[in-house]
């Protein structure tokens, strides 16, 4: 057996161990008290050589069903959507993933350009004035952005659609459990928030407005009554988005968003069990100091030429401690990295081209499960990729009937929603062919 | 010395009606768009992304990733990170269909293999730290902390008892304290002693009714191993507080001590740092974390356990924190952290921590002459020198990093810990040959000559880069966060098209 990680020979540890005057390696760990030393080997199997590692991961990998093997219907926050070659290839560049954050931008400029870069697209799709390097993901980013707004109006409610991802409203809550605000939920109506809810939600104490843009259940909510709302007590209106809709949608900053989140995995990033993921933090200008987490910046250099460094860094928690208001330090960066090359490949056209798919063949599956019998499409609210079906038994049943056609299901929402029990919300997205959700149709049917 | 030329961002080398992506035309029937969302909510204006073609976009990012230095470059020094060579089988498994084409909502007989995965790096991660417990779901240590720090909240709350402070000794990572702040709670900062250890009188001035926890990394930032730490174990827990370690630097102690057994309560560990994870230029990491009995009941939900053979998700943890993380946290990040433990079973892992600590002293050593070594004492698989001497030559720690950029290496870091004077601190790691840690040590030995010979060159560094030092004040004052295109195409919005329907 090899450690082929570790490159000290005999003859090495013999010459240093010399050097520094000691006859065993054991003598540099006398400093650690007998009495709580191991003095026995780790419980853990056995190391395994590189082919009986491919072997043992190989095989368990294929005890799981994939998207290469089924077709996805499932959604809820984590897409199968096309991932353009060129990502992996990108990322798979050692120079990009053995590196660590920026510190030193003289030999960093390629990582520090690329964030530059995503930082700008996503300002371009959110409509937004300045956006951070990442977040851990779109849920992480919401609650950091609910804990801004309660840090800058120095208000304690915020006030979240109950059409919010679950995990994000949970996420949330324990945020809000260590800040000391208070979350306050408004119902769903028809599959939009209600506004009359919402309104009667709002007041003074206000320092946020949560919505999500698609819903979680697939509808596109009206940021223009809700703008209203939120602004109308001078709380801050949060939007989290997914940005591939942005193609197509008109971005939350035409709406006078004042935070827009979300997550970035729609754009090259691939499902792996839902995570990593990456998610995006996007500000207007005014709250450009207050933004959580590692930002990119451009400046120059002592002749003059363009170069990026990481800026802003006063309000990070190695600079403020104790009085930082978000403690997140490692990142998403190779993520931002990957969405960043599928946006590029996708370009101006590419987003709008897979939104519009995504719209057009959710809609065609929508229309055509409609018409089962014993289907129903419960809201008419506008949707993009992802719409709520009544179903005429429980949801696990259909699933497990669907996966023995060789169909991932849709998402079960009786899980978090008490009302919406055999509902079903199924995401179509561009990776989708007609005769795949034909499949999935004949399926229901036959159920 | 040549002169490099700026390099063009993405937006700036595009074209409009190049395309590096490629979709089968929609093969349902279309309805118009106007049909299916209201005009108000339909976008107007496209979002100006770049026009590219594929090979524009390869050429762009290969030209990128040469400017940047990762660990398959060169020697990446950067103490507390733990910058080691990332195995390739990692990254190649990680990406199996299997792993990477899986729905976190996928019913639980469907991934099977998942479950396995993260059932088993819980139980060995446990078994690794001494603890009874692992979450997995934290992101990054960061994350970890504060999810820590909210079941210590909920254990004591769950006691009735009200402890707010939590003790951080000055050598702290800045994220502690961040983290203690996130979690409602406030931090009391103790001086460490001239040893760079925890002041344990200091401790037991500090512990009260009111503490919380204790925070402490162990070794510490300093690379130092806290050898009182049975004691301050007992200090804090006889005033009711918990220990907390901050395994960020778990580096050093694999398969030799485990914070279980030094006392400690919880522990979060750096799965990007000690295990490979890989840094991905700044992420994305996992920082699971492990507790003992007492706090298991406020484990964030849900749980992977083991029923039989069958692995399945707990959520019921009635007392459980909540949700800290978006389904499973960074599942690809632990896995690829699960290959490497696999790769190295239990003799690995200790012959990791011994070399990792042999070359750290190896080289702490041989700098000794030229620089000052603050504290005077076996290191652990880091340690700290100080610039003083240099600096009072004119020549700061900053620019013996800048100087080590010629030479192909990537600087320590600098300016931490903040209690030590011009800071380098210097982490080899395992991975790295004797003859790498004897190149950097020559080098380093020859920028100490230069800084008494010849100061400028020092002071001028890096003279063989992309660019050269930036100008990181006017960066700050008049922040440029985006790029944004020459003004008469954007102040025109009439030239801009619409989008199609
Ligand atoms: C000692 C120590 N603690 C905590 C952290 C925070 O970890 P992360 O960056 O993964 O959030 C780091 C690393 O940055 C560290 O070195």
């Amino acid at each position: 057996m090899n450690f082929r990680y570790l490159p000290m020979t005999e003859e090495d540890q013999k010459e240093m161990l010399q050097f520094l005057g000691i006859s065993s390696v054991d003598e540099l760990f006398a400093d650690i008290p007998d009495e709580i030393k191991l003095n026995r080997r780790l419980q853990i199997p056995e190391a395994l050589s590189e082919p009986e590692a491919v072997k043992y991961f190989s095989r368990l990998a294929k005890k799981n069903v994939n998207s290469d093997d089924y077709i996805y219907f499932l959604g809820a926050g984590i897409y199968d959507h096309y991932i353009p070659s060129t990502v992996n290839h990108v990322i798979s560049r050692s120079e990009f993933y053995t590196a660590y954050t920026p510190y030193q931008p003289e030999i960093s400029q390629g990582e520090l350009q690329a964030i530059f870069e995503f930082q700008t697209m996503i300002c371009e799709l959110t409509g937004m004035d300045a956006a951070n390097s990442s977040m851990y993901d779109g849920p992480t980013a919401l609650a950091e952005a609910a804990n801004l707004a309660c840090g800058v109006t120095r208000k304690k409610k915020v006030v979240i659609s109950k059409a919010v991802h679950p995990q994000s409203r949970a996420i949330l809550q324990v945020n809000a459990n260590g800040q000391g605000y208070d979350v306050v939920e408004v119902d769903i109506k028809n599959g939009l928030t209600d506004l009359e809810a919402l309104d009667q939600a709002v007041d003074q104490d206000t320092a946020a407005v949560i919505v999500q843009y698609p819903n979680f259940l697939g509808s596109i909510e009206d940021l223009a009554a809700i703008e209203k709302i939120a602004h109308k007590h001078k709380g801050l209106f949060v939007v989290s988005s997914n940005p591939l809709s942005l193609g197509v949608l008109k971005p939350p900053g035409e709406f006078a968003a004042d935070i827009v989140v979300g997550e970035a995995q729609p754009f090259g990033i691939p499902m792996q069990f839902g995570g990593p993921s990456c998610g995006y933090f996007a500000v207007r200008n005014k709250y450009m100091r207050k933004i959580p987490g590692r930002i990119v910046g451009q400046t120059t250099d002592e002749d003059g030429k363009r170069g990026f460094v990481l800026t802003l860094q006063a309000r990070e928690q190695h600079i403020r401690r104790e009085k930082a208001t978000s403690n997140i330090c490692s990142n998403q960066a190779l993520n931002a990295l990957a969405a960043s090359v599928a946006m590029t490949a996708l370009g101006k056209r590419g987003v709008q081209e897979v939104a519009i798919q995504n719209i057009q063949k959710a809609h065609y599956a929508k229309q055509a499960i409609n018409q089962l019998e014993g289907y129903e499409v419960v809201f008419d609210a506008p949707t993009f990729n992802e719409f709520v079906i009544k179903a005429p038994k429980p949801v696990s049943e259909i699933n497990s009937a669907l996966l023995k056609r060789g169909i991932v299901g849709g998402y079960d929402l009786g899980r978090d929603y008490k009302e919406l029990s055999q509902h079903i919300l199924l995401a179509v997205t561009e990776a989708r062919t007609k005769e795949e959700i034909d499949l999935l149709v004949q399926g229901l049917g036959e159920i | 010395m040549i002169k490099q030329k700026e390099k063009a961002l993405i937006f700036e080398m595009s074209r409009p009606g190049r395309a590096a992506y490629d979709l089968p035309d929609c093969d349902v029937p279309e309805t118009k768009l106007e049909e299916l969302i209201p005009s108000h909510l339909i976008r107007q204006t496209p979002a100006e992304l770049p026009e590219v073609s594929e090979l524009d976009l390869m050429r762009h990012y290969t030209e990128l990733s040469n400017r940047n230095h990762g660990i398959d470059s060169g020697f990446y020094p950067l103490g507390s990170c733990t910058m080691k060579y990332n195995p390739k089988i990692n990254e190649d498994v990680a990406r199996y269909p299997g792993f990477a084409k899986i729905h976190p909502y996928q019913s639980e007989e469907t991934v099977q293999g998942a479950l396995e995965v993260l059932y088993n790096l819980q139980t060995e991660l446990a078994e690794i730290t001494g603890m009874d417990e692992v979450t997995l779901q934290p992101a990054a240590g960061a994350q970890g902390e504060w999810s820590a720090l909210m079941m210590i909240r909920a254990y004591h709350e769950s006691r009735g008892e009200n402890r707010t402070k939590v003790i951080v000794p000055d050598s702290a990572h800045g994220t502690n304290p961040a983290s203690a702040a996130v979690a409602g709670l406030d931090t009391i900062t103790i001086p460490s002693d001239e040893h760079g250890l925890v002041d344990v009188e200091e401790l037991k001035k500090a512990v009260g009714p009111d503490t919380a926890a204790l925070m402490l990394t162990n070794p510490n930032t300093l690379g130092l191993f806290e050898e009182h730490i049975v004691e301050i174990a007992k200090v804090v827990h006889e005033a009711g507080g918990l220990l907390y370690y901050d395994g960020a630097n778990a580096n050093a102690i694999l398969g030799i001590t485990r914070p279980g057994d030094m006392g400690f309560d919880v522990v979060h560990l750096n799965l990007h740092k000690t295990f490979t994870g890989p840094h991905g230029g700044g992420g994305p990491g996992a920082g699971p974390v492990g507790v003992k009995k007492i706090l298991a009941p406020f484990l964030p939900r849900p749980q992977v356990v083991k029923v039989g053979d069958h692995f399945k998700l707990n959520h019921d943890i009635p007392q459980s924190i909540g949700r800290v993380k978006a389904f499973f946290g960074n599942f690809g990040i632990l896995l690829r952290a699960f290959v490497y433990i696999r790769s190295n079973g239990p003799d690995g892992l200790l012959k990791v921590s011994q070399d990792a600590v042999l070359n750290a002293n190896y080289m702490m050593r041989k700098l000794q002459p030229y620089f000052d070594l603050p504290y005077d004492r076996v290191c652990k698989h880091e340690f700290v020198l100080s610039g003083r001497r240099q600096k009072k030559l004119g020549v700061r720690t900053l620019d013996i990093a800048k100087r080590l950029l010629d030479f192909g290496f990537h600087p320590p870091t600098i300016y931490f810990p903040l209690i030590v004077e011009e800071c380098m601190m210097i982490e080899p790691t395992e991975t790295e040959s004797k003859e790498t840690l004897d190149a950097f040590i020559n080098t380093m030995i020859q920028i100490a000559k230069e800084a008494e010979e010849s100061p400028e060159i020092v002071l001028e560094a890096p003279h063989d880069t992309v660019v050269s030092r930036l100008d990181e004040v006017s960066a700050a004052r008049k922040p440029i966060l985006r790029y944004t295109p020459n003004h008469e195409a954007s102040a025109n919005p009439s030239n801009k098209e619409t989008v199609k329907a």
